[in-house]
């Protein structure tokens, strides 16, 4: 009952925090759009992308890959017992997407053109790309969390028609995401001569989809166990601790990706003498790629759902210094020239942010977001009686997962 | 392709500012001081000493980075030479400044509705030509077809190897460039940005791109035989189980 009563404590003041900053967040935006973006941030015609792009766009898009890697692994690899986290992952990512569009809203010069990539062509632009990917998959991710709303509303016969066209989804949701997971990388190629060698890579679109696959298992097992403290649900650990094993292999190709990459460029040597840029880069890749490798890597370790949620935060925020070097950092120590974001600028990411978060809250609290409704509408019914269906069958339903579980 | 360029001969400079003076006049801004590109100020002199001094306005690309990152092809090399921009297109996301290797477009902080600002080589007046080389007393920014101009300019560097550091900036340059420069030293001492990729930037960006038809159809072949291949397996295992519970029913 403490417990409890603590939790609704921490509730509480979130909710007064984020009221503020949404508050904020508002004001800002009147700011920005009547006085223009000059009035609001710290860019500049010699810095012209700045936390908008390396933070909201850049990360929010790579959060979001936890939504591809785990449909990907419960509709065509069929390993089923994935289903449970399913849920949360694609609302996760849908927020990711969202989030990325507002960012957009926010950072284009003039943001109600931002439809004219569908009708005016440039194949030869990432960023044509780019906005194609934010279009299609958008769509596709609100198709594939549509059954949540369906369901909640009870509409079935528009469930019978999403059903088959389930796979075909999940497919079109892989390709998007590597093709835009990777041109996020690729709209720095064309930027050798201003940035510095330990981020400029011909092989920035492989790292760029390598590291938010990462990410997006991170982020995955985080919000997992963020939701399990704030709505007491069950957490099912050994399906976090078996993605963490995936994680280790991802982060090890990662990281086998990027030392060849850099000890194949010469680009080693550029770390010394060793200075604030340095640190970054040791940062990035100590703290948020070897450490939390090692890490998830123990057997032990992985037991707890808390310490696997501290290595994989460790792994997201690696990714997201990753983001930052390359389009700030790297771009700095190129040009010499400074760039600190104004406090609007992070009012106006962190704002973005609080919204989401409210969002993810609101839908868990009103739709079935969790196993107890996803299980019983789709699987379930086949096997239970049913009239089991709507009342809280959690721990039944974790029985059923275990007894299709293949390790 | 015959097309427009400029040469900018910084020998012949005595740095009057017609051009500058100009350049605003045809740009229709009021008149004002050239310091560095802003969104008033296309063009403007430095002064490196020695009297001399050299002018900085868009380099006009042959294969212009800015034109081929537009998402929306606001930004385009026109047959005729000058690189144009597009206001009604523009959605604003400044990766042309991102890209250019010269540091040459800039934009409108201020505006609710703002604009990418750069030199367009006078695009609107159309046959007359840039006003900036109109205007120039000395010849120092002369126009003219870009291949004759990179004739004249290498039989200037070659007739006088005194007077001429010996190279054509804007050759190389990114994969050359519309604008030539020549000059009495190296390009760097005359404050000329050091570009030093040789070929055109936009191929960096194509070598990724043109792989994307392949990671759609390998991709979705790939997936879609993973998914039939696991979905067989489990109706297998399904119907087996199926099987066994009839026998012992």
């Amino acid at each position: 009952m403490v417990k409890n009563r603590f939790a609704s404590f921490q509730l509480g003041f979130w909710a007064a925090i984020s009221a503020v900053m949404i508050a904020v967040l508002g004001i800002v935006a009147f700011l920005r759009f009547t006085q223009g973006i000059g009035a609001v941030t710290n860019l500049s015609d010699s810095f012209p992308w700045g936390l908008w792009i390396g933070f909201d766009v850049l990360c929010g898009v790579g959060l979001a890959a936890g939504g591809f890697a785990v449909t990907a692994t419960v509709h065509i690899l069929h390993l089923k017992e994935f289903k449970a986290i399913m849920r949360p992952t694609v609302l996760t990512a849908f927020l990711g997407y969202i989030l990325v569009v507002c960012g957009l809203v926010f950072d284009l010069g003039k943001p109600w053109n931002i439809w004219h990539p569908i009708i005016m062509w440039n194949p030869h632009s990432v960023m044509f790309e780019v906005g194609w990917c934010v279009m299609l998959y958008t769509t596709v991710l609100s198709l594939e969390f549509a059954p949540v709303v369906l369901e909640r509303f009870k509409l079935d016969w528009l469930l019978r028609f999403l059903k088959p066209i389930t796979p075909v989804l999940v497919i079109m949701g892989v390709i998007l995401s590597t093709l835009h997971q990777s041109s996020l990388g690729s709209l720095f190629l064309i930027l050798p001569e201003k940035m510095h060698p330990l981020w400029y890579t011909p092989v920035l679109p492989v790292l760029f989809f390598v590291s938010a696959l990462a990410a997006g298992i991170g982020m995955t097992v985080v919000e997992s166990w963020f939701s399990r403290r704030a709505f007491g649900k069950p957490i099912e650990t050994h399906l976090l601790s078996r993605l963490s094993r995936v994680s280790v292999v991802v982060l090890a190709i990662y990281l086998a990706l990027r030392m060849r990459d850099l000890i194949g460029r010469h680009a080693l040597a550029t770390l010394f003498p060793l200075n604030s840029v340095s640190a970054m880069f040791l940062a990035e890749i100590v703290l948020g790629v070897v450490v939390p490798m090692v890490l998830l890597s123990i057997p032990r370790f992985r037991l707890s759902p808390r310490r696997l949620a501290v290595a994989q935060g460790m792994v997201v925020l690696g990714f997201i210094f990753h983001r930052l070097n390359v389009s700030v950092t790297a771009v700095e120590a190129a040009t010499g020239r400074a760039y600190l974001p104004s406090a609007m600028e992070f009012m106006v990411s962190a704002g973005l942010v609080a919204v989401g978060i409210w969002i993810f809250l609101l839908a868990c609290r009103y739709l079935p977001i969790f196993p107890e409704g996803a299980m019983t509408e789709e699987e379930e019914t086949v096997r239970q009686p049913a009239g089991a269906a709507p009342a809280r069958p959690a721990r039944p339903v974790a029985g059923t997962v275990t007894a299709f579980d293949r390790t | 392709m015959a097309h427009r360029g400029i040469l900018v001969d910084v020998t012949k400079c005595i740095g009057c500012g017609s051009c500058v003076e100009a350049c605003q006049k045809s740009n229709e801004q009021p008149a004002h001081e050239a310091k560095g590109f802003n969104e008033q100020t296309y063009t403007f002199l430095m002064d490196r000493g020695n009297d001399t001094y050299v002018r900085r306005l868009c380099m006009h690309c042959e294969n212009p980075s800015c034109a081929s990152v537009c998402p929306v092809g606001a930004l385009r090399k026109t047959a005729a030479g000058p690189v144009t921009y597009d206001p009604d297109k523009c959605m604003g996301c400044r990766y042309c400044m991102m890209a250019c290797p010269f540091g040459v477009p800039t934009y409108e902080w201020h505006s609710a509705a703002p604009r990418v600002r750069k030199c367009q080589m006078c695009a609107h007046r159309g046959a007359a030509g840039p006003a900036c080389a109109e205007a120039c007393p000395t010849g120092a920014t002369i126009t003219g077809e870009r291949d004759e101009l990179l004739a004249e300019a290498r039989r200037r560097v070659a007739s006088d190897p005194k007077a001429y550091f010996q190279r054509v900036y804007g050759v190389t340059e990114a994969g050359g460039t519309g604008v030539l420069f020549i000059g009495p030293r190296e390009p760097a001492a005359l404050g000329l940005p050091p570009v030093k990729t040789v070929g055109p930037l936009p191929d960096l960006t194509w070598n990724a791109l043109k792989h994307i038809p392949d990671v759609v159809l390998f991709g979705g072949v790939f997936l879609g035989g993973l998914f039939w291949l696991t979905k067989r397996k489990e109706d297998v295992a399904r119907a087996e189980h199926a099987d066994k519970g009839e026998h012992h029913g």
